[in-house]
Order: C-alpha cells, then sequence, then structure tokens
C-alpha cells in the first residue's frame, strides 16, 4: 500500500544547538486524505511541516514524494514540486483585488508582441480562470474584481486557500488556517478543505483545535518530542485519548 | 450555469476597463477637487482662464511633478524619498559643470549616472539592509545638499546649451506654447501608469508595498522589487533635473530646496497611500496640478500668496484624512 503514500518522510532529524526539534521523525500522507498534525506548543511540528516545505533542511532523513527521493533546499523547491502552503497569518495582499492575489508572483502576460516586448499582462484570461477556481472550491464573492480588503476574514482566508489549491499539484499543507477567524469563519473554511480534497489534493492540516480535527480529519499524526508517536482516526479515538497521548498522559500502546 | 453568466459578465466588464481605471476612486477625488478649484478660479477672476496661463501653469508644473512621478514610485513601496530634490539638484550642477566643455549629450548623460548610483546607493540601503527608508533619504538628503555646493564652490552655472534648455520649447498651437517638457512629463506619466497597471512588475510593487510578506510567500523577490524601485525612480529623477535646467537655465547647488516636500505633497494630494499599495501617477500628476493651480489662482485672484501655503496645507491633511478613513473602514 505505499503507492497511494504521496508525501512520506523516514528518519528526520534537526537539531538547534542542543535542542532536539525533530527525533528520527517519520511522516506518510495519503492520497485523498486530510491529514491532522496535532502536538503540544514545542513539540516539534513547526519544524516538521518546515522540513517538508522546504523552509528547514534536517540533518538527516528522507523526504519522497510519490516514491521518488526529493530534496528540499528552499521554500522554492518544495513549491515547483507541488507542495503549497497556507500559512496562518493571512498571506494576501488587501490592497490587491481577488485575482491579483491568486496570480500573486504567477502574473500571466499576453500571448505575442503584446506579452514578450511590453510585458503587458492578460487580465482577461486571469480573471477567467481566478472565477473558475473560485467557483470551484464553491466560494461566493460579489466581483473577482473586489479588493481583498472589502472581504470578510474568512472570505480573506477562502481567497489564500484558492490561491494555494490553484498552483499546488502535490500537496496542499495548512499552518492554523483558522486560527484567527471566528466560528462561522472557521466552518467556511473547514468546508474549504473538504472541497480541496474533494477536487483530488491531499491536504496536511496543523491546527490546536480539537473540535476541528475531529470533524474534518481522517487520520490524526500524533506528534510529541520531535517525533510521531501515533496516528489515529477520529472513528476510532476520542478526542480526550487523542489529547492524552500528545501530552504524554497516556502511552501511544494504551490506545484501544 | 452561474460559472458561465459570470463569465460573461466579467468580459462584459473587461471591456470598460481603460475608462474605468481612468476614473477609479482613488483619482475621482483629486480630479474632482482639480476641476472645482479651475472652475471657481475660473468664475472669480478674468485672467485666470486662457490658454496662456494654463499653458503657464502645466510648464510651471513640470519639474515637482516629475519628481513627483519616482516619489509615487517609492511611496507605493511604503516608502517615502526626501532626497529626490538634492538628487535632481546634484544631477543639475554636475551636468551645468560638465556641459562648460560643451559636450551637452556627455554632461547629461553623467546626470543620469549620478541620479543611477544615488538611486542606487538608496535602494541597498533600504532593500538589502532593510533601513527605513526616511531615515537613509534624510541622510543622502543631508550629504548631498552639502554635497552640491562642496562641487560647485557654491556658484551656479549658467547653462546656454540649447539642448539642455530644449525641453522649455516646443510647438505652438494657436499661439500657445505646448512645451517638450510638458509633453515628457505626460509620456513619463504614461509610462509609469502602464508600467503600474499592465505589468506584473507593477502589481508586485504594489503587493510589496501592501503586504510584503505576504508577497514574499508568493516567491516575489521584495528586495529585487525595492531596488528596482529606487532605480526607475532615479530614472525619472534624471529627466526632472533636465526640464529644470529647461526651466531656468542656471544650475544652482541651492536651487529648489523644498522640492523633496513639495513633490510628497503631489503625491498625497493625489491619492497616494503614505502607507503603501495604494494610489498611482495619474493620481500624482492631478495632485500637482492642484498645487499648481491654487499658486497661481490665488496670485490672479490678488490674494497674498502665503494663503496658496495654508491651502495645500489643508488639502494635504483632507488628502491623508481621506486616505486614513478609507483604510480603517476596509481593513475592520
Amino acid at each position: 500500500m505505499t503507492t497511494d503514500v504521496v508525501l512520506q518522510a523516514r528518519g528526520l532529524t534537526k537539531h538547534y544547538g542542543h535542542v532536539v526539534a525533530l527525533d528520527n521523525c517519520d511522516f506518510d500522507l495519503r492520497a485523498g486524505e486530510i491529514l491532522a498534525v496535532i502536538g503540544d506548543n514545542g513539540a516539534g511540528k513547526s519544524t516538521l511541516i518546515k522540513a517538508l516545505t522546504g523552509a528547514v533542511v534536517p540533518d538527516a532523513g528522507e523526504i519522497r514524494l510519490r516514491g521518488e527521493p526529493v530534496t528540499f533546499r528552499s521554500a522554492l523547491d518544495a513549491r515547483r514540486a507541488g507542495i503549497e502552503t497556507v500559512y496562518q497569518e493571512l498571506g494576501v495582499a488587501p490592497a490587491l483585488d481577488i485575482t491579483q492575489n491568486l496570480y500573486l508572483g504567477r502574473e500571466q502576460r499576453r500571448k505575442g508582441i503584446l506579452g514578450t516586448v511590453f510585458r503587458k499582462l492578460d487580465k482577461p484570461a486571469m480573471r477567467r480562470g481566478s472565477a473558475r477556481q473560485m467557483a470551484d472550491l464553491g466560494i461566493r464573492v460579489q466581483s473577482i474584481r473586489q479588493k481583498v480588503d472589502t472581504l470578510s476574514g474568512g472570505q480573506r482566508q477562502a481567497v489564500a486557500v484558492a490561491r494555494v489549491a490553484a498552483w499546488a499539484t502535490s500537496v496542499v499543507i495548512m499552518d492554523e488556517p483558522t486560527a484567527a477567524l471566528g466560528v462561522r469563519e472557521t466552518n467556511q473554511v473547514l468546508r474549504l478543505i473538504e472541497r480541496v480534497r474533494e477536487n483530488g489534493l491531499p491536504v496536511v492540516l496543523i491546527s490546536h483545535n480539537m473540535p476541528n480535527v475531529f470533524e474534518v480529519a481522517d487520520r490524526i499524526h500524533i506528534h510529541r518530542l520531535g517525533r510521531r508517536i501515533a496516528v489515529v482516526e477520529p472513528g476510532r479515538t476520542t478526542m480526550e485519548e487523542a489529547v492524552a497521548v500528545m501530552t504524554g498522559a497516556k502511552q501511544p500502546e494504551d490506545l484501544a | 450555469m452561474t460559472q458561465l453568466d459570470d463569465a460573461v459578465l466579467l468580459e462584459k466588464e473587461d471591456r470598460a476597463g481603460p475608462l474605468r481605471a481612468a476614473l477609479s476612486s482613488q483619482t475621482a477625488g483629486p480630479l474632482a477637487a482639480l476641476v472645482l478649484a479651475v472652475v471657481i478660479f475660473s468664475a472669480t477672476t478674468d485672467s485666470f482662464l486662457n490658454a496662456g496661463n494654463l499653458s503657464l501653469i502645466a510648464q510651471q508644473s513640470v519639474v515637482v511633478g516629475t519628481l513627483a512621478l519616482g516619489q509615487t514610485l517609492v511611496i507605493l513601496t511604503a516608502g517615502i524619498d526626501l532626497s529626490n530634490g538634492a538628487i535632481m539638484v546634484l544631477a543639475s550642477v554636475v551636468i551645468g559643470n560638465l556641459a562648460t566643455d560643451g559636450n551637452v549629450f556627455g554632461a547629461l548623460l553623467a546626470g543620469l549616472a549620478v541620479c543611477l548610483v544615488l538611486g542606487l546607493l538608496n535602494g541597498v540601503l533600504v532593500a538589502q539592509f532593510s533601513l527605513p527608508p526616511f531615515i537613509v533619504t534624510l541622510g543622502v538628503l543631508s550629504v548631498l545638499t552639502a554635497a552640491a555646493r562642496l562641487y560647485t564652490d557654491s556658484q551656479s552655472y549658467p547653462i546656454d546649451s540649447a539642448f539642455l534648455t530644449a525641453l522649455n520649447g516646443g510647438p505652438t498651437v494657436g499661439g500657445v506654447t505646448i512645451t517638450y517638457g510638458v509633453l515628457l512629463w505626460i509620456g513619463l506619466t504614461a509610462i509609469l501608469g502602464y508600467a503600474l497597471t499592465q505589468t506584473a512588475w507593477g502589481v508586485r510593487v504594489y503587493a510589496v508595498g501592501d503586504n510584503p510578506r505576504a508577497a514574499a510567500l508568493t516567491g516575489i523577490k521584495v528586495k529585487r522589487v525595492l531596488l528596482s524601485v529606487y532605480l526607475t525612480a532615479a530614472v525619472v529623477y534624471a529627466f526632472a533635473a533636465w526640464q529644470a535646467l529647461g526651466r531656468t537655465p542656471t544650475a544652482d547647488p541651492s536651487g529648489y530646496s523644498t522640492a523633496n516636500l513639495d513633490s510628497i505633497t503631489a503625491v498625497v494630494i493625489g491619492g497616494t497611500s503614505l502607507f503603501g499599495g495604494r494610489g498611482g501617477v495619474v493620481g500624482t500628476l492631478i495632485g500637482a496640478l492642484i498645487v499648481t493651480v491654487l499658486a497661481n489662482g490665488l496670485t490672479q485672484a490678488g490674494i497674498d500668496s502665503l494663503y496658496q501655503q495654508v491651502a495645500t496645507g489643508i488639502l494635504v491633511v483632507i488628502a491623508v484624512a481621506v486616505d486614513h478613513f478609507v483604510r480603517t473602514r476596509q481593513t475592520r
């Protein structure tokens, strides 16, 4: 069953001086799933995510993408491999409109001399593309030309997710995507995460919010002391048990 | 179904694009203020509304207006350039000095080189060393103000070259001169406006000014964009130096001492936000015209020119207040 593993890590290790942030850590993300990553503060989840997105180069260990070994020296390497990340702090430019945000850093130019010599943007094509992308994800806005600062916090994060989902070809990683949002807006983003999965991209969801995690995740990677100590499924394990394992109050072997 | 409808709707909107963009909310306010000022002065004075006076207003706006175009680029990245007037003055005295040998074309190129080196200095200090633009350009302003006087021994150079003063000439239409300097100003506005609104570079300039962290996360090389902005602004300042030599055919090291602040005034009145990411060069062109129209109109009306400074000051505060209101209302 290794063929359906999209992103895999074995034995990732990272030291910061005497501090061990990753201690021989394993990781598996399967095709078509939402994998939540939970862990206490300082457990090393963010270092794990940084290693998977190229922001940190591990001291040891191996990362495989669809079975092929990969080495990410920078965030750009991971992006080129089709791994895109949504960050907790809203990663959008509020003074730009939705289309400009979706295509930021990847603008399309006109065909022919207008594009090559005059560097003219193909705004109609980008507007069509972003309208299609927003529709695919079921995100409702008045106009694709709306500036992002006219949107609510949930809609803004939806634009950030749409951006990432539009360009990711392998994996979407979401680092605390709902931390800054209210209850209703959080629910919108959770539906959006499910929509991304339905559209065929596996999702890694890092979150502190246990009810959210148990609501949308297919599997839950529990991180403790720099490594993966258990992988549980929401249907078979309770929230209390997962938190107990995460904090060390319960050993993973003791899970039912 | 809805998707198709959306697409059709978008296509329709696109056709109205350029006109819509020109009348966007950011330029609508300044344009209304300009029209209002023109109407008031036309109605209250006999000497304001005639082709000769309007041509004069355009000519009077050109130097600060051109400096303000470069200033706009810098302010869009949430920066500020206090050194632009001093860069222009140093370039003009270098041109004036070298032109005494007769090689006026080489002198002009040397002026461009001066601007580029100083733009590079500002850009590297701001982009590479992440120093605050206000402090960097304040320091450069101070150094250059002294440097221009030391270089010239506090003398000014008379400019007698037809080439160097060419921008003050131009075709006469119906008895009114349209100077090449004014045409150059409008042309630069058009080119920069195109670059800002129609190219990826422009989108990235706005993004870097608006939210540099988000811009960096999308893979935009923020430092490179900042550097390109300071260098582009430097080229614009070189054109301003050429225009200044046409306006007053003397390269004076102590001239244009408030041009930096005047250029910021034009940018702000033109609707560009000092917080970066919002505004544009068309607004700045209008902003520069508003300042000159106020000065010219109040003079025609026989009102003390000190009131022009009062009126400009009030406009600046109104412009900043409107920007603040818009930003805080939208960014809940």
